[in-house]
């Protein structure tokens, strides 16, 4: 009987196939949308965890905050500065680098061409701290770093923007006006978690820096990377105390700067992103209850049509229960194939931004299933007025009905 | 009056709209119709013919009064009983044939079966043998429009009949056919009354028709004007 229901349903989806198709649509954009957001999205919060494990678990970032997260705008945080840097440096015997960078996006130039990049301005502890180093050339010394000579590493993708196949090394670029030798070019990091690209970037002494670009003595960040085998809990709380001690915070004061470890940072970017996806992913349910419409006003066009079909039925011993099955079979029917073919252009579509955007494919099963009931139950709840209008019509109305 | 009718009226009413525009369709009609008979139901269109009709088929139930068929209360019963009682007792044949655009013969034929639940295999057999009892051996797999008026009469016939119903109510049967045709399908249908012992309920406003029926019931009013056996005026 079901069987018989389910063929039938077919039958008539196939009987109008432009129809249907056009039914599907909304249907077909909702789902699609919702899984490609959610396949997105989990592929983005892997691609942040991996990264930010990638730059090591023993990382620690001091940034200057407002005392109370919550609390008024009026209070500007006090910038972090040398001291707080040479307190940390000299303080923290757990440390096995202390480095202090400024960071903003500058235009670079060189010859015709130029770029948008990074520019960070730093010290050579820097690169133990980030684990990072030169594939061509050298990183600036310490005496390059007290004097704030002029000398830049670059990122690979200015170096491929600028000098093509060509060696960079000793050549002047521009950064803000200001000339820049260009001594190294750094190993490739590849997209960070939220698309940026880690290889877009210029690093110089952080005296150069500030002289010449941010114009001030302010320093955004101080890294600390723990010496291994040392838990970061208590580096952290080392940083703490000697950091309010530095600048001289009351014992009853709150502490107007930031210590978080790489997996807390992580943890927050995730949240960020599961966030995203799930405003996206609300947008896009809204695309769905749109094909529900659809499916509903479908349905009733596909009652009243043959509501003769439904009078033959109705005459020949067809109970109310056999219409309002055969109506709703069919909805959900169509529904469910909608789903489907939405399923599929999502994870087509996930799988082409995973791709351009070098993050991992990660469909889940669990959202396809999902996705797959959810289909079907949208064919059934707007699918059930249509079939009960048809299920209740009288016989006798109905075979009359031309 | 038949000693076990196979369906009665007693004092039916059947009242359509409310004070000054009320309409009386059928006005304390007393009718019964044995197992077996053949019986034409004439008279002009608003003489309560079609409404009677109705509820013989039990399509409809009356306003007043009480409808009997196969000895119970047809018109006291919800619309979902009946359908179960039109499944099991009752096929129907109508003068625009009725049958299911593209869909085949079988599959029309099938159709009350599905709702009774009888498997699939059965169902084909069953909807074969009907097929093959009106002359249409070999047409089982073409659909209405590749079938003529007389050939998807007589489909619709077969449809009737494969439930093995006690009554068949046929309404103008051969109001869409020509002479010949007409005759072909009343042939039919004097058959399975003769044969098969199945009761013809028939509505026609053709004479000549009519003459196929043992009995033919006049309407005028909502009343029955006249009641006439044709064997015996024969």
């Amino acid at each position: 009987m079901i069987w018989e229901t389910v063929r039938l349903a077919l039958r008539s989806v196939r009987r109008n196939v432009l129809r249907s198709f056009l039914t599907l649509l909304g249907i077909v954009i909702g789902v699609a949308a919702v899984i490609a957001m959610i396949t997105i999205g989990s592929g983005t919060t892997e691609k942040v965890k991996t990264d930010i494990s990638k730059l090591g678990s023993n990382l620690l970032v001091v940034r200057a905050a407002r005392p109370d997260r919550s609390g008024s705008t009026s209070f500007t945080a006090r910038q972090l500065d040398d001291k707080d840097v040479a307190g940390l440096a000299k303080g923290l015997d757990d440390a096995k680098a202390v480095s202090a960078a400024a960071q903003k996006t500058v235009r670079v130039v060189y010859g015709a061409e130029n770029v948008a990049a990074d520019v960070t301005g730093t010290d050579t502890e820097y690169f133990t701290a980030r684990d990072w180093g030169v594939a061509e050339g050298r990183l600036f010394t310490e005496s390059e770093v007290r004097s704030g000579t002029n000398v830049c590493v670059i990122g690979e993708t200015v170096r491929q923007q600028f000098f093509g196949a060509g060696d960079p090394d000793g050549q002047s670029i521009r950064v803000n006006r200001m000339s820049c030798k260009v001594i190294g070019v750094l190993q490739t990091k590849g997209f960070s978690g939220f698309g940026q690209d880690q290889d877009n970037t210029v690093i110089m002494p952080l005296a150069a820096y500030q002289r010449r670009i941010a114009g001030d003595r302010d320093i955004d960040t101080i890294y600390v990377a723990a010496r291994d085998g040392v838990a970061t809990a208590r580096v952290q709380e080392n940083i703490e105390t000697i950091m309010r001690e530095t600048r001289r915070i009351a014992p009853d004061g709150e502490d107007n700067f930031s210590v978080r470890d790489m997996t807390q940072i992580a943890d927050a970017m995730a949240s960020a992103t599961t966030t995203m996806t799930g405003m996206l992913g609300a947008v896009a349910g809204v695309s769905l209850l749109v094909g529900g419409i659809g499916i509903m006003n479908i349905m009733l066009v596909s009652v009243t049509e043959r509501t003769r079909e439904i009078g033959i039925r109705l005459a020949i011993g067809a109970h109310e229960k056999h219409i309002l099955i055969q109506f709703l079979v069919e909805a959900t029917v169509l529904s469910l194939f909608g789903g489907l073919i939405g399923i599929a252009f999502g994870l087509g579509l996930a799988a082409a931004a995973s791709y351009s955007l070098s993050i991992p494919f990660a469909p889940s099963l669990a959202v396809v299933l999902l996705a797959v009931g959810f289909s079907a139950l949208i064919g059934m709840v707007f699918g059930f007025f249509p079939a009960l209008r048809g299920a209740r019509l009288d016989p006798i109305d109905a075979l009359r009905h031309e | 009056m038949l000693a076990s009718p196979l369906l009665a009226f007693q004092d039916v009413w059947k009242t359509y709209g409310r004070g000054e525009a009320k309409v009386h369709a059928l006005a304390g009609v007393d009718l019964a119709i044995g197992k077996g008979e053949f019986v034409a139901i004439m008279g002009p269109s608003g003489s309560g013919k079609s409404t009677a009709m109705n509820i013989i088929g039990c399509l409809d139930t009356p306003t007043a009064g009480s409808y009997r068929f196969q000895g119970v209360d047809a018109g006291r019963l919800d619309r979902n009983r009946r359908a179960v009682l039109r499944n099991l007792y009752v096929g129907f044949v109508f003068q625009g044939y009725n049958l299911l655009a593209r869909t085949t013969a079988a599959e029309n034929v099938e159709l009350p079966l599905i709702y009774r639940g009888v498997p699939a295999r059965e169902r084909r057999e069953r909807a074969m043998a009907a097929l093959a009892d009106v002359g249409l051996a070999g047409r089982e797999h073409h659909t209405p429009s590749e079938l003529s008026g007389g050939q998807q009469q007589r489909v619709a016939i077969a449809r009737a009949i494969v439930t093995r119903p006690s009554l068949l109510v046929a309404d103008e049967p051969t109001g869409n056919l020509d002479t010949a045709r007409s005759h072909e399908i009343m042939e039919l249908l004097t058959g399975l009354n003769s044969e098969l012992g199945l009761t013809v309920v028939m509505v026609t406003h053709e004479a000549d028709i009519a003459t196929y029926a043992q009995r033919t019931i006049r309407f005028l009013d909502g009343h029955v004007a006249s009641d006439t056996s044709n064997l015996e005026m024969a």
